[in-house]
């Protein structure tokens, strides 16, 4: 075994962030108490430790936000230049990356991840969305979307735990560049930077209303996605709750795009380079717990290299750090909720009882909130439900191949279609497979890589629209004519 | 007694230094307007000083091109924001140069301030909007994407010395390419003002370089220039620019006319809002061909 270094503790301090005891809802412009007095506390699942209360908008709340939104849209947003938009859009920006130590802080001790993660992925990358997006207000025209492309007025967009800044910043920025206002629900467990952000639009001068934040668990997104004065609804989550919105809103003219889950593929083929490609497989399902949509939870390998690839991960994943996600060398923080750990233990406990081999690196998880060690699970076949369902956490299922059209079979025989890995050596050989990949993004000698200039999105249920890009506008954006 | 004023030496931009002109010589620059008054004694760039920039422009391509489109953009952004600290200086020198009242000088340099924040917008977006795959028939990847053309000389307009400068030259930067400009002859010290934004702002020295003094004195070094990859001719109003697009042919420059009809030459108004010439006049082409194949 390699040995591990030993590293003193190195802990970010809390100080920059001041949490109040208690948040109510943003709704234009404004933080107001919800209708029936109720809350709910947000927890820092690596402590158990409460954070904050945070309110729960029902649906008389809901409504209190969607006209707010509506009055913004039709008094001061939808007449303002695209160059005024962008420029709030750029404050934004601004604001985002002077505030960002306190964002990260926030992010890790709301989320669980580890701070490298929140300070060098989340909030920079966050940050660079609303810059890229301001970019875009006043160029709307040059988008190659089609002639005169017009704001769609009111969007609800309802996003998860896993990145919640970012998933903020996917969603609001190229909103308002199009010119929508929003109502935004963050998820129940992380909905602490979504209320500092209210901070920065107030900063900002932002016009009361178009940014309105409700907080709430399913029953306030279900309130938003069914609100009548919706012109649009931007959801990333499960494929389950994905599906359940699209049947909601059938036979209405509310517009959808739909970020879901995914089972990506990582495929290894015998000619990648190995240390490379190690490094990859365990940024692709270690990095944020695992707690990505498009993580490469299947590891596919061709079977010649496969004993030394998988001898090689095992050996890099005995260097992993799993513990205090504030602690600046960890790699791999906590799991962000209690009922989020049961599904995970529940699909690695049906993994070994189909058959599969379950190995971990030896770790000492802290006894306080929610742990899972970094799991592998060898001997895995198609069938297993390791193999189909998204687990959402550190687990990884090796399977192997011997052809490429093996792979590719094996890597496109799922419901999912979010993204997928590709390590090879030759060029030609990245390009084919993923010409035939049915997969929104696709890796090649890299994984997890996200930036907003490129759009990000899936095939099959793992939904539809992109987020990012030139296409990312098109969610936002009306640009049909009469047929 | 009225306290006197500590008056500014406007000198060239060069490689992010502010050197005087290596000729010594300087001229005279007086206010727009019926009793025009001293303003300041401009450097007189020469031959020699047009190389200088030249040669710093080289200098800087292979940063500014490599920096990620991102960083470009928000160099350029940050411009904007130290343009808008500027506005009452750079109101004053506008009013004082072109001869216009405080609130139409206060129009241009909002517009002016608005139009640089227009172009920062645009460094990661314009290989979207212009690049492409091509759907070759066969088993081919082949991606079109644009490139900076390299070093740009920029003959400044000669009326409008901060909208239209700004104009002309944030275009060109935009996609990696650098600049020498030669400023408006009669109205240079707006650009200077600009230079002085420009080392303030993160943008590498030789990125931007400018040079005042007579603009037929210097346009023909800069036309003929060899290691000069492209010509904006927008400041030809008072001279044969056919004589410089000639000159700019031995070294198959790419040339951006003057605006107007056959042989005049006007200066547009600046005011309209821009399109994407500017900036694809300054770009290359590159494709790349890959095979697909297990």
């Amino acid at each position: 075994m390699t040995p591990r270094f030993e590293y003193a503790p190195a802990p970010e301090s809390r100080s920059v962030v001041d949490i109040a005891s208690s948040y109510g809802l943003f709704i234009g412009g404004e933080f107001v108490d919800p209708a029936d007095g109720k809350s709910f506390k947000t927890i820092n699942p690596a402590t158990e430790e409460k954070l904050a209360d945070v309110s729960e908008a029902n649906a008389a709340d809901v409504d209190k936000a969607v006209r707010a939104a509506r009055r913004a849209y039709d008094r001061t947003w939808s007449r303002l230049s695209g160059a005024e938009r962008g420029k709030y859009l750029f404050r934004i920006a601004r604001i985002m990356a002077e505030r960002a130590r306190e964002f990260a802080v926030l992010e890790t001790l709301d989320n669980g991840k580890p701070i490298k993660e929140s300070r060098d992925v989340d909030v920079p990358t966050a940050a660079a969305h609303f810059f890229y997006h301001a970019g875009w207000a006043d160029k709307l025209d040059y988008a190659g979307l089609g002639p005169n492309p017009r704001s769609l007025g009111v969007v609800g967009q309802v996003i998860p735990w896993n990145f919640p800044l970012l998933m903020l910043a996917w969603k609001i920025a190229p909103a308002l560049a199009t010119g929508n206002t929003v109502v935004l629900k963050p998820a129940e467990t992380t909905p602490l930077t979504a209320l500092l952000f209210a901070d920065v639009c107030r900063q900002a001068d932002l016009p009361p209303g178009v940014v309105n934040i409700v907080t709430g668990a399913g029953a306030t997104g279900q309130a938003l996605i069914e609100h009548p004065d919706i012109d649009k609804i931007a959801f990333t989550g499960s494929t389950g709750v994905g599906k359940s919105i699209a049947r909601t809103i059938a036979g209405t003219r509310k517009r959808l795009s739909l970020e879901l889950g995914g089972k990506a593929a990582n495929i290894v083929f015998d000619d990648a380079p190995v240390d490379q490609a190690v490094e990859g497989i365990v940024n692709g399902i270690f990095f944020n717990q695992g707690h990505v949509c498009c993580a490469g939870s299947r590891l596919l390998v061709q079977e010649s290299v496969a004993d030394d690839v998988i001898h090689r991960l095992q050996r890099r994943l005995q260097t992993l750090r799993v513990g205090d996600p504030l602690d600046k060398n960890t790699d791999v923080g906590a799991i962000n909720s209690a009922a989020q750990l049961a599904r995970i233990t529940e699909l690695v406990k049906a993994g070994e009882a189909e058959g599969a081999q379950r190995w971990s690196p030896e770790c000492t998880l802290p006894e306080r909130g929610y742990w899972f060690a970094p799991t592998v699970f060898t001997g895995v076949s198609q069938s297993h439900r390791i193999a189909q369902e998204e687990i959402f956490g550190p687990v990884l299922s090796v399977l192997t191949f011997r052809t490429p059209d093996e792979a590719v079979a094996k890597a496109n025989n799922t419901p999912y279609g979010l993204s997928a890995g590709i390590w090879t050596d030759k060029g030609s050989r990245i390009l084919a497979i993923a010409d035939r990949l049915r997969a929104g993004v696709v890796w090649a000698n890299t994984f997890n890589r996200f930036d907003p200039t490129s759009p990000f999105g899936g095939y099959k249920e793992s939904g539809y629209g992109r987020e990012g890009g030139r296409q990312g506008l098109a969610a936002y954006l009306d640009t049909e004519g009469t047929h | 007694m009225a306290r006197l004023e500590v008056r500014k030496t406007y000198k060239l931009y060069i490689g992010g230094k502010f050197p005087r002109s290596e000729s010594g010589r300087s001229y005279e620059v007086v206010s727009t307007g019926r009793s025009p008054k001293f303003l300041a004694n401009a450097a007189q760039g020469s031959r020699k000083d047009i190389r200088d920039a030249v040669v710093a422009a080289r200098g800087a391509v292979k940063g500014w091109s490599g920096a990620t489109a991102y960083n470009r953009g928000q160099v350029l952004y940050r411009v904007g924001e130290i343009l808008e600290g500027r506005r009452e200086q750079f109101i004053a020198e506008v009013s004082a140069s072109e001869g216009l009242t405080k609130p139409q000088a206060t129009k241009i340099v909002d517009a002016a301030i608005d139009r640089w924040v227009w172009y920062a917008g645009w460094p990661d977006k314009l290989p979207q909007v212009l690049g492409n795959l091509n759907p070759v028939a066969g088993p081919y990847f082949d991606i079109s994407a644009p490139e900076p053309t390299g070093v740009v000389g920029i003959l400044a307009p000669q009326a409008s010395s901060l909208l239209g400068l700004v104009s002309v030259i944030a275009p060109a930067i935009v996609s990696g390419n650098t600049v020498v400009v030669i400023t408006s002859e009669d109205r240079p010290l707006p650009a200077i003002s600009l230079g002085e934004v420009l080392a303030t702002s993160d943008v590498p020295g030789g990125v931007v370089n400018i040079v005042t003094g007579r603009t037929a004195e210097l346009a023909p070094w800069l036309a003929s220039h060899a290691d000069v990859n492209a010509i904006d001719l927008a400041g030809a109003t008072e001279l044969p620019w056919g004589e410089l697009e000639a000159a700019a042919a031995d070294t198959v420059k790419r040339v951006v006319r003057p605006a107007g009809d056959g042989a005049d030459a006007v200066e547009p108004d600046w005011l309209e809002a821009p399109d994407l010439s500017r900036m694809t006049a300054f770009l290359e082409t590159k494709t790349v061909w890959h095979p697909k194949g297990l």
